[in-house]
């Protein structure tokens, strides 16, 4: 049971670390600011849901889980609400959206 | 394994460094610079200092960043370039870091069990931590007691940075003091906050009462884990800068007005000193807490709650206070 238990929480450790390594891959690849935040930020969210559970399995039954749990509500309300006030500050300032072009050709 | 993540984060630590003074854009720096205290703060939790790096991470990438962008609002965005005294310039520097990196061969090897600081009265105060106090976090004890004096000094150092910065920028031209005297609304672009942008600001009134509860948490249960009235005071601080960023600057003083603000900063060091003062009236010495109750172990119990308290709302008074004061200044 406890190694069952030790498999799984590594087999989402390991999902979570993929997913924020592909996430910070697309904030450097993206070509525009949208698009970076939309790879950084999705990805966030799954990577962080992943580790924290993850985390919470090696922690067993304890105050320590809780914790975790609270920190996961945390992350779960603030990082999508730092992403729409990030984006729409952006909007606001007038940076925009970069148009795709057909392949091949210039933008200009 | 601490080795290798230390490595890996020191290196990370050099890039933003030098990416921090590459920039001449003073608000990548700002942000920068919340990336290398929330670095330190990793680093610092690495080396098993987690009260140091709650401070790190609460003063240094929150209370500081804010402050930070609260300052730059009143300036350029751009950084002015100057080209003259360069060489000079270099050459300071450069002497100072070959001195730097000279005295570094002096060093204590990491983790020498040894070294003068592990041998000294650090010791001493693992072993008896216990008898004198019954805590569980030596680090509140020797902040608190065994270090009283020095917290003292501490604390009065933010308690006069506080009235610097008010000093400097907490008198308003007199135009301004008028209009507020007949009670004209002042209705400003930064004054609204972000009452028009939902998501935030629904997020936002969500949080403050949990952060809050925290610092309180932070605050009372110092003893016990790491905290105590430095990350406190800062926590409490950032929960009440939040709300006046989402409900604007005019909002935050209504609930923790102008008065209560220097309550708090007098009151917290007040507190600390009376604490040391009522330990000599009751037979002791200056900040000795054992005379507090009848039972030495819980009179140093209360002592360290109470001088904890003092810092805790001194620190946040001196940080909301120099928060308004930026806030309140007109852009020139």
């Amino acid at each position: 049971m406890s190694l069952l238990l030790d498999v799984f929480s590594w087999v989402l450790l390991s999902l979570g670390g993929v997913f924020v390594f592909i996430g910070g891959l697309g904030a450097v690849r993206m070509p525009d600011l949208y698009t970076r935040m939309h790879a950084a930020s999705l990805t966030d969210t799954i990577g962080s849901i992943l580790i924290i559970v993850g985390v919470m399995l090696q922690a067993g039954a304890s105050l320590a889980t809780l914790k975790l749990l609270m920190i996961l509500i945390f992350l779960l309300l603030t990082s999508p609400t730092a992403t729409n006030a990030l984006a729409s500050a952006a909007l606001i300032s007038g940076t925009l959206p970069k148009k795709a072009t057909p392949y091949g050709k210039d933008a200009s | 394994m601490t080795v290798f993540f230390g490595v890996f984060l020191l290196t990370l630590l050099l890039i933003v460094a030098i990416a921090m003074v590459r920039t001449d854009n003073l608000f990548v720096a700002v942000m920068l610079g919340g990336i290398f205290s929330l670095l330190m703060a990793t680093i610092f939790f690495l080396l098993d200092a987690p009260d140091v790096a709650l401070t790190e991470a609460a003063v240094g990438a929150g209370v500081s960043t804010v402050l930070y962008l609260a300052a730059l609002a009143l300036t350029a965005e751009r950084e002015k370039i100057h080209t003259v005294h360069q060489i000079k310039a270099l050459v300071v520097v450069t002497t100072t870091a070959l001195l730097v990196i000279f005295a570094t061969f002096d060093n204590v090897q990491f983790g020498d069990p040894t070294a003068p600081v592990h041998v000294h009265v650090g010791p001493w105060y693992l072993e008896n931590t216990q008898r004198y106090m019954d805590i569980p976090n030596v680090v509140t004890a020797i902040l608190g007691s065994f270090r009283g004096y020095d917290t003292l000094g501490e604390l009065f150092v933010v308690f006069t940075a506080g009235i610097g910065v008010l000093f400097l920028l907490g008198a308003r031209p007199k135009k301004d003091t008028e209009a507020a005297e007949t009670l004209i609304p002042q209705q400003s672009e930064t004054s609204e906050g972000l009452r028009n942008y939902l998501i935030p600001r629904l997020t936002g009134r969500l949080l403050v009462p949990i952060i809050l509860l925290f610092g309180l948490y932070v605050q009372f249960h110092g003893e016990y884990s790491p905290g105590g009235g430095f990350q406190a005071g800062a926590i409490i601080a950032t929960g009440i800068i939040l709300y006046a960023l989402l409900e604007g600057e005019a909002a935050a003083l209504r609930v923790v007005p102008q008065w209560m603000l220097m309550a708090l900063m007098a009151g917290g060091a007040l507190l600390y000193g009376m604490v040391g003062i009522v330990g000599m009236l009751l037979g002791g010495q200056f900040l000795d807490y054992s005379v507090l109750a009848d039972n030495p172990v819980v009179g140093q119990q209360v002592g360290i709650l109470l001088i904890e308290l003092g810092v805790g709302m001194t620190v946040s008074g001196v940080l909301l206070s120099i928060f308004h004061a930026f806030a309140a200044r007109d852009k020139y």
